[in-house]
């Protein structure tokens, strides 16, 4: 049935992958690093360990090292096709990793690990074999490659939302995310091998080849890219498969939820994007790919529901973290609209979202935290009067949220800005979904306020003790985050110039 | 009748499809977690049915690999999914799923 290769065409395998070793450092570097970290771990055994923070910190810090080497390797394809480097992957690269070290940080100023946790060892581990896992899924390009990272992100979350063993709610918050992962990453290895069945091949490129040349059952493709989107929506979060999202970001430890809401869901969009764009045959008038209309057609489905659902269902929540996770749907949404867009011009808008995301949305988990740290309560009710006993927390949760409504003059408006702009300039078509972005972002202000209204101007309801000083570190991270999110808002000129050179992905031509 | 005596590709989708429609009946009608977690694996093992059956029709060696993946993935999964399972009946004394429903709007 399969012809066995020769001797000489087993030689040139083993070469070709010996030569691709070069081009995947930073992959190596990081397992690596997962594995002295697990070393170490069994050395120095304690709590919340110094040592095992910053190690974690400064081996995150070496790998930017290796990925800023890659800027001079050619874009192209590695291991036959499995894996892609591109300036698009090294974007998502760059963000995993500064991600996972802004996640490190705040786990260090959680006070929640003390109580809840005696070992931290594999915590950290875990969430180096994460950033591997999002970095894999931005360079994918084969569904196998697909599947594998995906899996590795998704078990290493499992286990980091359940990380709080004996506390309740982070239990049932790992259970639900498990059963909801489990079930839609199955749907989506049904829908891959539908495709495999329809073209005979797993590499994106070579799908989209075969798609264009031989043509394809509409209804076997509908089905297929249906049961795909399942697991790609899963991942970002967005409506109808979002069920997870609230109750794991409630219960999880909330370094996780930061992360979770930040790197995992811009992996998800990396994969979506990838694959959107590259599998899905253009140009071809014959076939105006049904395929693609199709996907166009859900994913403005999937984004008008995730915008109206999130921002609607946000208004009546108490718990800042679950206020936050359904603002989180509500900003896949706005993610979607700039890949339903399908040119350059909105996969840049779309990273550029992406990288404002990360400033506001770590630096308001962060002040949560904080937050939690002294009132011991993420309920709404227990804000109160906090802007006068914590004025930079205060200050900068406001700026925050300021930016996720997307008011100048913060990052969160240029990059809303540049998402609807690149929905007009595309037509009038797109007009009716830029206006559904820019009256959802207005009921959005709504409950987002709600937070500084508690905090400036209701008094608290039990005047509590004055010790409310989060300490030096915390601060000047905290003030940096708002800082960044201030003046790339005025100056934005280099995170777009980074987010247009990284619209670059291989095997497209815009 | 040689339609149904000689096995075709159609056949083994049939299965497959029926795999797929317990396993998604399962994950949606039963409460007990265990349950859930073995309808996951029926939907896992249609896929692979799909693979193999697709790659033994074309003659290509990428659906092999891919069942071969997903068979070592399911074991991963299961290994944490129970673990998952256990931590959660230690604090909930039960794996019921519409029980274990303590965060709520």
């Amino acid at each position: 049935m399969f012809e066995l290769p020769s001797g000489a065409e087993i030689q040139s395998i083993i070469a070709s992958l010996k030569g691709n070793v070069g081009f995947f450092l930073p992959e190596i570097y990081l397992s690596v690093l997962f594995m002295v970290l697990i070393l170490i771990d069994l050395v120095v055994k304690g709590r919340k360990n110094n040592l095992l923070s910053i190690a974690t910190l400064l081996g995150l810090a070496g790998s930017i090292f290796f990925i800023h080497q890659q800027h001079a390797l050619p874009a192209g394809e590695l291991f036959f096709g499995m894996y892609v480097l591109d300036p698009y992957a090294l974007f998502f690269k760059y963000f995993s990793v500064v991600g996972g070290m802004l996640a490190v940080i705040i786990t260090m100023a959680d006070r929640q690990f003390d109580r809840e946790v005696k070992s931290i060892g594999e915590y950290y581990a875990l969430i180096v074999s994460m950033v591997i896992g999002m970095i894999m899924m931005a360079s994918s390009a084969d569904l196998l490659m697909i599947f594998l990272s995906m899996e590795l992100v998704s078990l290493t979350a499992y286990i980091l939302t359940g990380y709080f063993k004996r506390n309740a709610r982070s239990s049932e918050a790992a259970l639900k995310y498990l059963v909801y992962g489990a079930v839609s990453s199955g749907l989506m290895i049904y829908g891959f091998s539908l495709i495999y069945g329809l073209t005979a091949q797993t590499n994106l490129i070579k799908i989209s080849t075969e798609l264009a040349a031989h043509g394809y059952d509409p209804l076997v493709a509908m089905l297929a890219t249906l049961l795909i989107l399942a697991g790609f929506g899963y991942k970002i979060g967005a409506v109808p498969f979002h069920f997870w999202s609230p109750d794991v970001y409630e219960g999880a430890p909330t370094p996780i939820t930061a992360y979770l809401s930040v790197a995992s869901k811009a992996a998800g969009f990396a994969l979506l994007t990838r694959f959107f764009l590259i599998s899905v045959p253009h140009g071809q008038p014959k076939i105006e790919d049904i395929l693609g209309i199709d996907w166009t057609l859900l994913l403005t489905v999937l984004s008008i529901a995730s915008m109206i659902y999130g921002n609607v269902v946000a208004i009546w929540q108490k718990n800042v973290k679950r206020l936050l996770a359904y603002s989180s749907i509500a900003h896949a949404g706005y993610l979607l609209l700039g890949i339903i867009v399908r040119d350059q011009l909105g996969t840049q808008a779309t990273l550029f979202y992406l990288l404002s995301y990360f400033l506001m949305n770590f630096g308001a988990f962060y002040v949560v935290i904080l937050i939690a740290n002294k009132t011991g309560s993420e309920n709404l009710d227990d804000y109160r009067g906090l802007g006068k006993r914590m004025p930079l927390a205060g200050a900068a949760l406001t700026v925050f949220l300021i930016s996720l409504v997307g008011l100048p003059p913060t990052v969160g408006f240029i990059g809303k800005l540049m998402i609807f702009s690149s929905l007009l300039a595309k037509g009038s078509l797109y007009l009716g979904l830029a206006l559904v972005g820019i009256l959802t972002s207005v009921i959005s202000l709504y409950y987002y306020m709600l937070i500084p209204l508690n905090m400036y101007l209701r008094d608290a309801q039990h005047p509590a003790e004055k010790d409310f000083n989060p300490g030096m570190i915390a601060q000047v991270l905290m003030a940096v985050l708002m800082f960044l999110t201030l003046y790339f808002g005025l100056f934005f000129t280099p995170l777009s110039d980074f987010a247009r050179y990284s619209s670059a992905l291989f095997g497209l031509t815009w | 009748m040689e339609q149904l005596t000689t096995i075709g590709l159609n056949h083994y989708l049939t299965v497959s499809a029926f795999l797929l429609g317990f396993g998604l009946f399962a994950v949606m009608t039963r409460k007990n977690a265990i349950v859930i977690l073995m309808g996951v694996e029926l939907i896992l093992n249609a896929a692979n049915i799909n693979f193999l059956a697709f790659s033994k029709f074309n003659g290509g060696m990428q659906g092999v690999m891919f069942a071969l993946f997903v068979i070592v993935l399911a074991a991963a999964e299961a290994a944490i999914a129970l673990a998952i399972v256990i931590n959660v009946f230690k604090t909930f004394k039960t794996v019921d799923v519409s029980n274990i429903d303590s965060m709520k709007e």
